[in-house]
């Protein structure tokens, strides 16, 4: 089965990833989690997200366009990426999650994606 | 013949509907879909058996016509290009064992564990459990957990979607996983058992008979997981309780504390039974904490063959327990044991220390508090705990035991 693994990170860590001595302890376990993804064959897709204050939301309102600064929804944690995997169930699916370097200090939600499009 | 045909049919609801369901959504990961198929399966057995005879193997008609409306269900799907539903089908080739083998295998500890998996709401793995290992209808869960019936079927709707949109896998977990995931089954079972138990003696006949189902899941769990020491700990625990029964209650259903109990009304057949599980368990050497609470209610038991409670061992029972699963209601049952023995000052150093937030609204916690207070001859207190302890009390019976103590002051 397809899951997205939604990963939520606290602007600590947001933080971290633009201060000079935080960084590259923020950067070094990502490479790794993500080539093991791949190494296992389970990794479809991956994207690292910039912080929610780069974020623009868009909504169609009575045909006007509404255009905001700011992410979908202030909140303690904000979503700072995604990785799609394919693993035979939940609990595979919750092992990567588990693995993932921002689940120490965020949260991963892992969600089933619907089937393709035919 | 028609007689004959329908109680075999009802004899295969009741013996063997519980593996045809686990067997079925093991391999499609879809309990409603399972559900609706084997009800088809039975709908028509009513109707054919009576007319063409009864099967030789009637449980394998029955999976054999299930697993055909859930074959055609999936093409149908297929058809819709409804990828998801068609993509847990279904092979013929996984259900092959039907036709030949003389039995399926027995998947109802894998349903088990779905069912308590983590990723379902906790509220609902002990109601799921039940309706789908035992059959208890929903409406009979939601009076037994005090909850309205329609809010149960969602709940359990709610979750059975859950376990096939998200993939849970119906497998008995390795053995880095086991314990935890163990733990979440037997808590489960043991939240079932304590709701039928709570309602003592059966006064509320909405919850008969779901401290005997869950004691039958227990049952189920340990002779399926014989090497699972806590599994066995549950078993004897709840088999010690449930001997116990007959005693709980007095004349007009007056509450008997446990040390007035007459022995000669407990179950002496249950008590050989849970002493034996627990010798089993023991033999494998991985203490837990529903091992520790039956080798303290099996000191309970054995005043019904010495004549007296070894106290002393109690109160160290519990302190082993402390240990290993802390809790507020082993820290009261362990002052009471301090007292009994020791004496009431022992056990009110003991209650004393536990702390004022955790107490606050904990009704044993004053039962206790005000039979050792009356003993040390502090009747204001003890007035005023007894008082406190008939406000936090939700059974007639036992606030009636407790206004009669105080009255005693």
């Amino acid at each position: 089965m397809r899951y997205s693994l939604l990963i939520y990170e606290p602007d600590s860590d947001f933080a971290r990833r633009t201060d000079p001595e935080a960084k590259a302890a923020y950067l070094a376990g990502w490479p790794p989690y993500l080539h093991a993804l791949k190494d296992a064959g389970v990794l479809i897709a991956s994207v690292g997200l910039m912080g929610p204050e780069t974020a623009t939301t868009v909504r169609l309102r009575d045909g006007r366009r509404l255009v905001q600064d700011g992410p979908f929804a202030e909140a303690k944690e904000q979503l700072g990426g995604l990785c799609v995997i394919e693993v035979p169930d939940l609990d595979a699916a919750l092992e990567w999650a588990a693995r993932c370097p921002a689940a120490p200090t965020g949260t991963v939600e892992v969600r089933p994606a619907l089937p393709p499009v035919p | 013949m028609d007689g004959d045909a329908r109680r075999t049919v009802e004899r295969a609801a009741r013996d063997s509907r519980a593996r045809l369901l686990a067997y079925l959504s093991a391999r499609t990961r879809d309990l409603p879909g399972a559900e609706d198929a084997l009800a088809d399966a039975f709908r028509t057995a009513l109707e054919t058996w009576p007319r063409d005879g009864i099967p030789a193997r009637p449980e394998a008609w029955l999976l054999t016509a299930a697993r055909r409306r859930l074959i055609d269900g999936a093409r149908r799907a297929r058809v819709r290009g409804d990828a998801a539903a068609a993509m847990m089908a279904l092979s013929e080739e996984a259900y092959e064992v039907a036709d030949d083998a003389p039995a399926f295998p027995d998947d109802r500890l894998k349903l088990m564990f779905v069912c308590a998996h983590p990723a379902i709401d906790p509220a609902a793995r002990a109601p799921l459990m039940l309706q789908t290992v035992l059959g208890l209808d929903a409406a009979r869960i939601a009076s037994a957990f005090l909850v309205k019936p329609s809010a149960m079927g969602q709940r359990l709707a709610r979750a059975k979607a859950k376990i096939r949109d998200a993939g849970i896998a119906f497998a008995i977990p390795g053995p880095a996983d086991l314990p935890g995931r163990l733990d979440a089954v037997l808590d489960a079972i043991y939240a079932a058992y304590g709701s039928g138990w709570d309602d003592i003696a059966g006064a509320d006949p909405r919850r008969r008979g779901l401290a005997e189902e869950a004691l039958d899941l227990g049952r189920l769990a340990a002779g399926l997981l014989p090497h699972a020491a806590e599994a066995q700990g549950l078993l004897a625990l709840m088999l010690l309780c449930e001997a116990r029964r007959p005693a709980r209650r007095g004349h007009g259903g007056a509450y008997v504390p446990l040390a007035a109990q007459d022995t000669a009304l407990w179950d002496k057949r249950m008590i050989a039974e849970a002493e034996s599980v627990l010798a089993h368990a023991e033999q494998l050497y991985a203490v837990g904490r529903f091992q520790l609470e039956a080798a303290i209610q099996l000191v309970h038991a054995r005043r019904a063959v010495v004549g007296a409670t070894d106290w002393e061992a109690i109160a160290l029972l519990y302190e082993g327990l402390l240990r290993i699963a802390p809790s507020i209601g082993a820290g009261v049952s362990r002052a009471a044991a301090l007292a009994e023995a020791g004496g009431a000052a022992l056990g009110w150093a003991a209650l004393e220390v536990l702390a004022e937030e955790d107490v606050a609204a904990y009704q044993p916690y004053w039962a206790v508090a005000a039979h050792l207070l009356a003993r040390l001859g502090r009747r204001a207190e003890a007035a005023r705990a007894y008082a406190r302890a008939m406000g936090l009390c939700e059974d007639p019976a036992m606030r009636a035991f407790l206004a009669a103590e105080a009255a005693r002051l």
